[in-house]
């Protein structure tokens, strides 16, 4: 566990003293604060417009009007940026040499893979957590249903882990770190839209497109729906990603 | 305190290292000379564990290199080819994160980070950003890294590369000054850096061990004949002929104005030779025994002369 500490408190000072997670965190809290803006604006005209009829404005959800949309503009946001937080995690070492210091220290593989990972998961939460701030103004002027949002930020996080282990698996197959954030985001994206070719599959493929799908157990989550089959998607889906690293690094130091 | 026997390394068809075993005691320094792309470099991976050889064995300070690596990588101090600097890094960041890497417990990091740092010479730049000091810095922090958790064994590959004159004097009086208490092993092919730090040679070529031991073993079993060079003022010609009668001189051959006497080793003709000179009065000016340098014996050794 000091190990996986003394890595990942490395690489999360070299994310902050770097510009990497500055930009990565300013230029995530400028999108979702725009589309939040947005959906709120969207949100506002709306209720006032419902609220002149009763029928109507019993249905005015300002979770499923604001924060639900927010999500997916989120997820997608994070699917755009986080393969540029994990590129160059291996990549960099690789190619500076300075994974001969990392695999010649008294430090498993695994150690190293998990310090990383978690390095990345800590800028992954601040920029998360920072969009928190957001909330004031639904608090402030309306009264959202707090487990729902927290449900649909636990679906970006274990969304963004599930992301992050892929990344960091691509990470490790290249010493090119442009190569690498192409590679995790041709992947991800796949994942995302397995469900459409869902729609065309019939049978057990479409379960099981529909189940491997990224999207489908994300769309659960923003609404509010916490089923532990998403969550058990995500966590496995990471587990893999990060076996897979562990392979990649072993098999290439047998070879 | 370093024991490889039979190593053998292969990368898919190409063979880095073949049938390789050497030894190193305790407290010694020994060179790992050969040309590029020798091995040196993959010997010195498999020994700290970064890279698994294909067969033989290896082990340091007691502990084999395969089967309990993590414990050979806390004896092991390592400075590869490239020096894995992370440049974003303050020199005294990048020595404690290296420390906490090599588990000096975290009491005892601070003295090693100061012992480290001045051991190498770094304090004028622990302050700085790697990536804004100079090269010969960069190498000692380097060596600094391979030495922070006080290893007994240090393996240095081509520590002097790229450096300047002053600088390569440097580093090699630092590794001078920590022989004894940490055995060390170098790669090199500066055969200067050999004679003037190392107590012995392991030379590969092609993967291959070719010759092994300690310097004055190896000119002694490599030198075929002992030679004086000789310089007279006069009667080189009667030289040329007269000495060739002294019993046992092989063989008298003029160079540049100067005559070399050879013999089989095993006897020392030099007093006869002098006490010609002096007799036949042709002016000695200089006598001196043309020793085998590691030069001689490199070329000797690489260029096909194999075992003695």
């Amino acid at each position: 566990m000091r190990n996986i500490w003394t890595i990942a408190k490395k690489e999360i000072k070299t994310y902050f003293t770097s510009p990497i997670a500055y930009v990565v965190i300013a230029v995530f809290l400028v999108l979702v604060g725009f589309f939040f803006y947005s959906a709120l604006s969207w949100f506002n005209s709306q209720a006032i417009q419902m609220a002149q009829n009763p029928y109507y404005a019993q249905q005015i959800n300002i979770n499923q009007m604001v924060y639900t949309p927010l999500f997916h503009n989120m997820s997608i946001i994070l699917l755009l940026m986080l393969p540029l937080l994990t590129m160059r995690l291996f990549s960099e070492e690789k190619k500076t040499g300075t994974d001969e210091l990392l695999f010649t220290s008294p430090v498993n593989v695994g150690q190293i893979i998990l310090g990383k990972y978690l390095a990345a998961l800590v800028v992954l939460a601040a920029m998360l957590g920072l969009t928190g701030l957001l909330s004031v103004f639904t608090f402030a002027y309306g009264n959202p249903e707090v487990p729902q949002i927290l449900n649909g930020y636990l679906g970006l996080l274990l969304m963004g882990a599930a992301f992050i282990a892929a990344g960091v698996f691509f990470s490790s197959l290249t010493e090119n770190q442009i190569v690498s954030a192409i590679l995790t985001f041709g992947a991800l994206l796949l994942f995302w839209i397995l469900n459409w070719a869902a729609y065309s599959a019939s049978g057990m493929w479409k379960d099981v497109l529909n189940y491997l799908s990224v999207f489908q157990h994300f769309d659960d989550m923003t609404r509010g729906i916490l089923d532990t089959k998403d969550v058990v998607y995500y966590v496995s889906f990471a587990f893999f990603g990060l076996f897979l690293t562990h392979s990649v690094i072993q098999s290439r130091r047998w070879r | 305190m370093i024991e490889v026997e039979h190593l053998t390394k292969k990368y898919g068809d190409l063979i880095a290292v073949r049938d390789l075993s050497f030894k190193v005691a305790k407290g010694k320094i020994w060179g790992l000379l050969g040309p590029n792309a020798a091995g040196k470099t993959t010997t010195m991976r498999v020994l700290t564990g970064y890279l698994p050889a294909t067969e033989g064995k290896a082990t340091v300070a007691g502990f084999d290199v395969f089967a309990q690596p993590n414990e050979v990588k806390r004896v092991i101090g390592y400075l590869p080819e490239v020096v894995p600097l992370y440049p974003e890094m303050t020199v005294s960041d990048y020595l404690s994160f290296v420390a906490a890497l090599k588990q000096v417990p975290a009491a005892k990091r601070k003295p090693a980070l100061e012992r480290a740092i001045s051991v190498s010479n770094l304090a004028s730049v622990k302050g700085r950003l790697i990536k804004n000091i100079s090269r010969g810095f960069k190498q000692r922090v380097g060596i600094a890294q391979s030495l922070i958790h006080n290893p007994d064994v240090l393996v240095l590959d081509e520590p002097t590369i790229g450096l300047d004159p002053a600088q390569i004097k440097e580093i090699r009086e630092l590794i001078k000054s920590l022989k004894g208490e940490h055995t060390i092993i170098l790669s090199t092919h500066h055969l200067a850096e050999v004679t003037q730090t190392c107590d012995g040679v392991v030379i590969i070529n092609e993967g291959g061990l070719m010759a092994s031991g300690s310097l004055e073993e190896l000119t002694a079993s490599f030198r075929e004949k002992d030679r004086v060079i000789l310089r007279l003022r006069r009667g080189h010609e009667d030289a040329l002929t007269a000495l060739r009668t002294i019993p046992g001189v092989e063989k008298v051959t003029r160079h540049n104005g100067e005559l070399a006497v050879e013999w089989n080793p095993g006897k020392d003709l030099r007093e006869n030779v002098s006490r010609m000179a002096v007799e036949k009065e042709w002016g000695l000016l200089e006598l001196r025994t043309a020793a085998m340098n590691i030069e001689d014996l490199y070329l000797r050794v690489v260029s096909g002369g194999g075992e003695p």
